[in-house]
């Protein structure tokens, strides 16, 4: 699956990032007995396929920095930032506009990344959860995640993250409701609604919007 | 996803053009605003178009002009501007019920109107009357979420928000092809199944929709949008109601209802309306219009539930004006 020939074959989680455990991991099942491979996300498994199909060059600001991409029309927005950018901390969840996970912000306002084309995104200033924190310190909105546990599962965090972070950045001390009006568009299959929006609340309490 | 060309453009004209190339290629087209809806139909296989134009960067094609008692809104207005443009509250309140703040930051007003059904057959690859086949499969099957209103031979309901607003302000549809620009009202931009079962507007192939005029309100209208669905966010209708009415004091000069979320196509409540003008709205006239709106409803077997409550849905949106 992966093309990144990783000269660490142990399974240690400690030492590696989960993603690389997982991806190794898949790897090593494969070769051992043909089982499926882990899926990491389909999107990867289609995008890494040899393609003849015609590519077009991009210009995308992800995260401040910019990036030439060459794409196939077919390719979204967040198959581009996790398998050719890498920032694999956008999710895909139900790929389908239906569950939030791959929220970013676009052009200052959420949307969801699995259902606009990455052709369609050209010239765009585009921000993940891997620009949140900055210098090592978490933006007001993780921590108050972190404090409130905001996460259970986690899967759908960052797009939670992105979508609270943008509703601070318009609203800059919203109460629960405004919260939760905010963040319909982002589904907890954890159900862990209380703690997200208590931890929104709190981050706008205590920065006044400089989240 | 299946592979397929994009083609960026400027204008619609250039837009049309793209379109008309492309058909003469033999290609099948398909025209995008936000592209939410679009992309998870070619996900799905449900779309199969071999070129998507994307209309996003058409100079011009989102401005709301007013001239001559005239507005003009233009369609590539997204739902989310749309809801903030101050414009009748029928209409903002209409876009700001779609779907969810993501899909409002991209959706566009042509885009909603001209959506596909919803139906579960039909979405989830059916051949149906919608797909191109002879058969409507909610008749004998899962038909809760169905028409109440115009159904025959397809029964699927129509799935905007905006369709039933904009009829009841009296709204003309823009649209423009290859003959250039032609407008038209609600009454013959929405199509019943009866009339052709395969599509739910007017537009021919190469066509597109790039805005609506409306009469600007008259000081003394006063406009609402109840929408009623069966989870909180997220959803189409199960029933809702656009009301438009004009008033002189407490008597109602003219009146407009339309039905969203029970009927083929945007569902006009003549009698009703013809019922409510020059009354005032008492609690009796309102029951009674309420009654008077399911007067024409043909349920069929699971989904009755919707004529008791578009009843209600008719009543809470004549109370809100009252209240207002």
């Amino acid at each position: 699956m992966g093309d990144k020939n990783k000269a660490d074959t142990s399974l240690n989680p400690k030492q590696r990032s989960r993603r690389e455990f997982l991806e190794n991991a898949g790897t090593t099942a494969a070769l051992a007995s043909a089982v499926p491979v882990l899926g990491i996300s389909t999107a990867q498994a289609q995008s890494d396929t040899e393609s003849t199909a015609a590519k077009t060059r991009i210009q995308l600001t992800v995260n401040g920095s910019r990036h030439s991409v060459d794409v196939e029309d077919r390719w979204t927005l967040v198959e581009v930032l996790r398998d050719q950018l890498d920032l694999t901390g956008t999710k895909i969840g139900c790929d389908r506009s239906e569950c939030g996970a791959c929220t970013v912000i676009m052009n200052g306002k959420p949307v969801y990344s699995c259902s606009q084309l990455a052709v369609w995104a050209d010239g765009a200033q585009v921000t993940t959860v891997e620009g949140l924190a900055s210098g090592g310190q978490l933006s007001a909105v993780q921590q108050a995640f972190v404090e409130n546990n905001g996460p259970q599962c986690g899967f759908c965090t960052p797009g939670q993250l992105m979508t609270a972070t943008a509703l601070l950045s318009n609203n800059a001390t919203p109460n629960a409701d405004e919260v939760k009006q905010a963040l319909v568009g982002n589904l907890c299959r954890c159900s862990n609604y209380n703690a997200i929006v208590e931890a929104v609340v709190m981050a706008g309490e205590r920065s006044g919007g400089a989240a | 996803m299946k592979a397929f060309t994009n083609i960026n453009v400027s204008s619609i004209d250039e837009a049309v053009s793209a379109a008309t190339q492309a058909s003469s290629n033999g290609q099948s087209v398909a025209f995008s605003g936000g592209g939410t809806d679009l992309l998870q139909q070619l996900k799905d296989g449900t779309d199969t178009s071999d070129v998507v134009i994307n209309l996003r960067n058409v100079d011009g094609a989102k401005e709301i002009s007013s001239a001559s008692g005239i507005t003009r809104i233009g369609g590539l207005i997204t739902l989310d501007e749309l809801s903030n443009s101050g414009l009748n509250d029928v209409l903002t309140q209409a876009a700001a019920s779609v779907g969810t703040p993501q899909i409002r930051n991209v959706a566009t007003l042509s885009g909603n109107v001209t959506q596909r059904p919803w139906c579960w057959y039909y979405r989830n690859g059916f051949n149906c009357y919608k797909a191109g086949g002879d058969e409507c499969f909610s008749v004998t099957g899962e038909n809760q979420q169905h028409a109440i209103y115009g159904g025959g031979p397809s029964y699927i309901v129509h799935p905007s928000d905006l369709a039933p607003a904009l009829a009841a302000l009296g709204a003309s549809f823009i649209v423009a092809g290859p003959d250039g620009e032609r407008t038209v009202n609600a009454n013959d931009f929405f199509v019943m199944p009866s009339q052709d079962p395969a599509r739910e507007n007017s537009l021919a192939s190469g066509e597109l929709l790039v805005g609506v005029s409306l009469p600007t309100p008259a000081a003394n209208s006063v406009s609402h949008y109840h929408k009623i669905m069966d989870r909180e966010a997220w959803t189409h209708a199960e029933v809702s109601v656009a009301a438009v009415l004009t008033m002189n004091g407490e008597i109602i000069e003219s009146a407009s209802i339309v039905l969203g979320g029970v009927a083929t196509v945007p569902w006009k409540l003549t009698a009703v309306e013809s019922y409510l003008v020059g009354r005032q709205l008492s609690a009796d006239v309102v029951t009674m219009a309420g009654q008077m709106a399911i007067a024409g409803a043909r349920p069929l077997a699971k989904n009755g539930h919707k004529v008791p409550m578009t009843s209600a849905a008719v009543e809470r949106t004549l109370l809100a004006l009252v209240n207002g």
